[in-house]
């Protein structure tokens, strides 16, 4: 299997995410588009993993690793976003500009 | 990690000793460990008792003055060097953390004042305190400043001297700031530790560069390169220049601590404290450790780094004349004092760049005494009346005699009367600035000693002369106050009898004694060039005693009693004068007589020579120096070095105005920035690794 179109696959991925959470106005969308970016970084890992013939499998562990992290993460962000739409009424991230200087 | 455990273990403690001591050079640590015992202690237990912590406070001082003074006694009769480091980590190539204590000449010395002082500050403290707001605290942060002192004069490595260095700056905060329901103490708290911060980089910037071109932190092995020009180690990047501007930035460390002009700013501010804190700060515990790191340094200043020496002399003479003239001007009592000690400071920064190391550290000596006793005798005043001000103060010798004669006691010792404790230290620093041949600075000196007699005679005769002027019945204070003010009197007479240069009658010398001399130059690098007069100097003696005699003189006459001032001075000049006066009017009968056309105007200028001049020369002595302070403060003090501090504020808060701009709360934005940022990475990598 040829690394190419792996990879092109994963950059798309990325690049959607990377719009996701520049472009989108909703909280959750914002936070699906992270899940996007992390997961075309696990291709990524992956897909180097089984072209380099890696012998201790390092690409698979840091993939899981990384999923580990993604699950905690969305459901640190999830709560967040939650709380912050039970005060607020709002999932809209324009409105959330409290930390103004 | 159990692998890092398992090698420490097995490694034990590696512990250096350099030097002869006995058991109790041994033990020395306990004193620096002890009040930190007793800051747990009285946090944890400090409310229950009745002084509210008090008294562990002051049982930890007993231990430490009964350790510090068996270790001066042992120092004194077996001149003991001991130094004794333990290792605790290591950093780079062979750079070791090390903790360590050193019993030897300058630090016994040291351990001895802060025992001394501390023991007695603290016993005052539990009477000036009792009934205030969180004692339990004062008392903690209290014992953490004087272990923190401890910690900094004990450490044989300029590592650890930092660290007792920034507990000392943090202590004084803590205690500045102790009544911090004022808008105006919390400031002046951060104010003291803000300057300090801004010396404290020289001191780190300092120490690193002199401990990394050595190659090690040690203090002993610092000085063993610089006195022997950098041949005796493996010391390859040590030479003139790094030992030259080690040396400044060390200066510039204990011109903060030190309050030396124009980082002097803080200290009087610092008066927001209680009471015993001032005394303490300034007797013992937290300006003389400037001084103390020169002592400490003295052989690397007298070595490789004599081109320092210029600098040091002009910062102190400026310090010990134009904050001197400071003081003239001053209406709160603790501030006048305090501009008192930062010009004293001045005399030991001078005398120690001068050469002048035991003179330096020997009126350390006797300053940490009859300071703490002024600032003490102020505050049992302040406690009576309820004011700072001297304009509410007054006739209080009636009402305070106890604290109206040990205030006495210590002025007399302040300004240099014979045979108190000052006149012996600042004769010593005199002479040495005459022996080394700084002729405009011993004049300086003499012109300070002027002003110093000056102004304290003019605190006092506010104080304790005149009537009441403030509302409410004075009181003596009780004993836990004022047994404390004697005991520190009776060391105001005697401490100037440690090192007493002699008096020279014809070829016999009497009253010599150098013990001191030698005690200090018991340690391991002896100070060299260190000039001992073979007895006192009658002429700089006069000099010193003229200058004080003439200060206490015009004070007392400007200001003994209370009128408004300028009737009072006016009536006051007349009867001191009055010979002179008297003769000028012989000549003026004589002009009547002789030539009697011109007779009315002849009398109007003798009577306008009269009043203006005569009156004018002694006024003008008082009004110059009067003026010249309020000069100095205003434009000097409050307009360009306070100007300097705010600038550097104003610009850093012109310049957050500009970038608070860029802070818009809105989480995409900032990721926008984050990938454009990522983006601009790449693309530099991929064109210049593309070649």
């Amino acid at each position: 299997m040829t690394l190419g179109p792996v990879l092109v696959l994963a950059a798309l991925l990325f690049s959607m995410g990377v719009y996701g959470v520049l472009a989108r106005r909703n909280a959750v969308t914002v936070l699906l588009a992270v899940e996007l970016m992390l997961n075309a970084v696990n291709i990524n890992l992956v897909a180097f993993q089984s072209a380099l013939q890696s012998p201790q499998g390092l690409g698979q562990i840091f993939a899981i690793f990384v999923i580990t992290v993604a699950a905690a993460e969305v459901g640190i962000g999830l709560a967040i976003v939650l709380l912050i739409f039970r005060n607020r009424r709002s999932a809209n991230l324009d409105d959330f500009a409290t930390m103004k200087g | 990690m159990t692998n890092l455990f398992l090698a420490l273990a097995s490694e034990g403690e590696k512990a250096v000793e350099f030097g002869s001591g006995g058991q109790l050079q041994e033990w020395a640590w306990l004193i620096l460990v002890a009040p930190f015992v007793a800051y747990v202690l009285i946090l944890a237990y400090g409310k229950k008792l009745k002084y509210e912590g008090g008294e562990i406070a002051v049982g930890m001082m007993a231990f430490v003055f009964g350790y510090g003074l068996l270790l001066w006694v042992d120092t004194i009769r077996n001149h003991t060097v001991f130094e004794k480091s333990i290792e605790i980590g290591r950093v780079g190539n062979g750079m070791v953390f090390e903790w360590g204590w050193v019993v030897d000449g300058l630090s016994s010395m040291m351990y001895f004042v802060v025992g001394t002082v501390g023991l007695l500050v603290f016993t005052y403290a539990l009477g000036y305190m009792k009934g205030e707001r969180r004692n339990t605290f004062f008392y903690a942060s209290f014992s953490l400043f004087a272990g923190a002192m401890l910690v900094l004069v004990a450490s044989a490595n300029l590592a650890q001297l930092i660290v007792g260095w920034e507990l000392v700056g943090v202590a004084s905060y803590l205690l500045i700031g102790h009544y911090w329901e004022d808008k105006a103490n919390s400031s002046a708290g951060m104010k003291a530790f803000f300057t300090n911060k801004v010396a404290d980089v020289g001191l780190i910037v300092g120490a690193l560069a002199l401990s990394v071109s050595v190659g090690s932190f040690r203090i002993k092995d610092i000085l063993e390169v610089a006195t022997t020009n950098g041949d005796s180690l493996n010391a390859p990047y040590f030479g003139s220049t790094v030992a030259v501007a080690g040396a400044l930035l060390l200066f510039f460390g204990a011109m903060g601590k030190s309050a030396q002009f124009p980082l002097h700013i803080w200290l009087p501010d610092a008066m927001a404290g209680p009471t015993p804190v001032s005394a303490l700060m300034h007797a013992a515990t937290m300006v003389t450790a400037g001084i103390y790191l020169m002592a400490r340094m003295f052989p690397l200043y007298q070595e490789m780094a004599t081109a320092a020496r210029p600098i040091m002399i002009a910062v102190g003479a400026a310090t010990l004349f134009l904050t001197g003239l400071i003081a003239l001007v001053q209406d709160d009592i603790k501030k006048v004092l305090a501009y008192s000690t930062v010009s004293q400071l001045g005399y030991m920064m001078v005398a120690i760049a001068a050469g002048g190391y035991t003179a330096a550290l020997f009126h350390l000596f006797t300053h940490a005494f009859f300071k703490a006793l002024l600032f003490l005798g102020a505050g049992s005043v302040i406690h009576g009346v309820h004011s700072n001000n001297m304009s509410d103060m007054g006739g209080l010798r009636k009402y305070m005699p106890r604290t109206f004669w040990t205030f006495i006691i210590g002025s007399g010792a302040l300004a240099g009367i014979i045979p108190l404790a000052g006149f012996f230290s600042k004769d010593e620093i005199l002479g040495t600035l005459d022996y080394e041949g700084y002729t405009a600075v011993l004049w300086i000196a003499i012109a300070g000693a002027f002003v110093t007699a000056f102004y304290m005679t003019r605190a006092v005769a506010l104080t304790f002369f005149g009537s009441y002027k403030g509302h409410g019945h004075p009181h003596e204070s009780e004993g836990l106050m004022t047994v404390p003010l004697m005991i520190l009197a009776g060391f105001s007479v005697v401490a100037g009898a440690v090192n007493m240069a002699g008096f020279k009658f014809g070829e016999t010398i009497v009253l010599r004694y150098t013990g001191f001399t030698e005690w200090l130059a018991t340690r391991d690098f002896s100070p060299l060039g260190d000039h001992h007069p073979e007895a006192l100097e009658w002429g700089l003696a006069l000099y010193g005693t003229a200058a004080a005699v003439g200060g206490i003189a015009i004070g007392w006459m400007l200001f003994s009693k209370d009128a408004e001032t300028q009737e009072a001075r006016d009536r006051l000049t007349i009867p001191v004068l009055y010979p002179i006066l008297r003769a000028k009017y012989y000549l003026d009968d004589v002009a009547l007589g002789l030539v009697g056309v011109i007779k009315g105007p002849a009398a109007r200028f003798v009577d306008w020579t009269n009043t203006y001049i005569f009156d004018t020369i002694v006024n003008s002595f008082g009004f110059a120096a009067g003026w010249l302070g309020k000069v100095v403060y205003n434009v000097a003090d409050q307009g360009i070095i306070d100007g300097i501090f705010n600038g550097s504020a104003g610009v850093a808060s012109v310049a957050g105005g500009w970038l608070r701009k860029i802070q818009t709360g809105k989480i995409q934005q900032y990721a926008g920035a984050l990938v454009i940022g990522a983006v601009a990475l790449v693309v530099g990598f991929v064109i210049f690794n593309s070649n």
